[in-house]
């Protein structure tokens, strides 16, 4: 059995240049330099990325389901924050 | 938690799946949605991961240079496939190394079809044919399953695992149209893939003990007798392109159901073989067990040499 296991990471890739990194999985691997060059293997076997981002999964802080509400849906009963609310008679055009 | 609370809780998580949401890592669901999930998930990857085994047998012995580059890609994608579905079980919370564990104490099952030899080479082509084939139609309908990084991993997996198919069958077609030799080899393959093949999607719906709740959860979104049916039907007229005969005197057309009917399956061998009892399943496991031992300094090594290089790092920023 060994001693020590590989730490977990997680992998972003860019598909294509100007198109943000999007996260893809995660992997396990000894340090970031393996975690890329595992995840160039295990992800982008057929040129489904120009670049990858590798992070350990434990620098991940995110948030929690069970605050859902008080995190999201206050934006609910915003709609002011969308164009449709204001009344604006046709013919303004442009806008 | 009361009960109470917990059963409305229940009742919550069951209509988010029922309105079609998707479940993801961190949130609530029932200790049995994540027992399962576990279960199965795992079972798929130890699948992959086992299945490269029967393989990795013929990869030096291809026939050609265009067999061998492709199958060695075949083989590296299960790998691949092993590791976007551990990684997708582990974030229900259970670790790699658990994971490796059941599989290597035989408390995991993995697909009984890989405990099947691969005698010659036409089984390359009956495997990619046959066994994918079967495992594209138990897998396309989990790419909308409940559970977010499962469904992920299989859109995944779904899209690279149709060349796995067709390499399969182009084998077969070149040796059905081959030498009476290599024509006799390609149906003495089928002869023996055929009803492990069918055994693959696994047991009736009469037998199977998960069916109704895993469909519930979208786990499962046609029972294991539709499945084989329709791997039935669609693989009857592609036998009949390559020459060959299904090794099945009951299989016929029923005009009426629209459907082919076909014999009995030996389910006794289906349960011998699940059981550890089949032709190969004390060499794969040794296989398997020996390479994750066999690679231990490895892992350990990459480990010290990891922490080696950080320290080193740190020491440097420290002396600046």
């Amino acid at each position: 059995m060994s001693k020590n296991n590989w730490p977990l990471w997680e992998v972003f890739v860019r598909s294509k240049n100007g198109l943000e990194h999007r996260h893809f999985g995660s992997l396990h691997a000894a340090d970031a330099e393996m975690a890329l060059e595992n995840a160039r293997d295990v992800y982008t076997r057929r040129s489904e990325g120009v670049s990858i981002w590798v992070v350990e999964s434990s620098n991940i802080t995110a948030s929690n389901p069970e605050n859902n509400g008080e995190l999201f849906e206050p934006a609910a009963d915003k709609v002011y924050r969308h164009p449709t609310f204001y009344d604006l008679p046709d013919e303004v055009k442009h806008m | 938690m009361s009960e109470k609370e917990v059963k409305n809780l229940e009742e919550i998580f069951e209509a988010r799946i029922a309105r079609d949401e998707k479940i993801e890592p961190k949130d609530w669901m029932p200790e049995k949605y994540r027992k399962t999930h576990i279960r199965q998930i795992s079972q798929h990857a130890h699948s992959e991961i086992v299945g490269m085994l029967p393989e990795g047998n013929w990869i030096s012995r291809a026939p050609s240079l265009r067999r061998k580059v492709a199958l060695l890609a075949k083989v590296q994608d299960e790998a691949g496939h092993g590791l976007y579905l551990y990684s997708a079980c582990e974030t229900l919370g259970i670790s790699r190394n658990e994971l490796y564990d059941q599989l290597h104490t035989g408390k995991a099952k993995y697909s009984s079809i890989f405990n099947y030899p691969t005698v010659t080479w036409a089984d390359m082509g009956a495997i990619g044919w046959l066994v994918d084939g079967a495992a594209i139609i138990n897998q396309v309908p989990l790419c909308s399953t409940s559970y977010g990084p499962y469904a992920r991993a299989m859109i995944r997996v779904c899209k690279e695992e149709s060349f796995h198919q067709r390499q399969g069958f182009e084998i077969m077609l070149k040796l059905a149209n081959g030498t009476p030799e290599q024509k006799d080899m390609a149906q003495d393959a089928l002869n023996r893939w055929w009803w492990p093949s069918l055994m693959m999607l696994g047991p009736t719906d009469a037998e199977s003990v998960h069916t109704a709740q895993s469909m519930k959860w979208k786990l499962k979104r046609k029972t294991n007798d539709e499945l084989r049916q329709q791997f039935i039907d669609q693989t009857v007229p592609q036998a009949d392109l390559l020459g060959l005969t299904i090794p099945d005197p009951d299989l016929k057309w029923n005009e009426e159901t629209g459907h082919y009917d076909f014999g009995e399956i030996d389910w006794d061998e289906f349960w011998q073989v699940v059981k550890g009892y089949g032709p190969s399943n004390k060499k794969r496991m040794k296989d398997r067990v020996g390479a994750w031992e066999e690679g231990t300094w490895v892992r350990d090594a990459a480990m010290a040499y990891a922490e080696k290089k950080e320290k080193r790092k740190n020491d440097i920023k420290r002396a600046i």
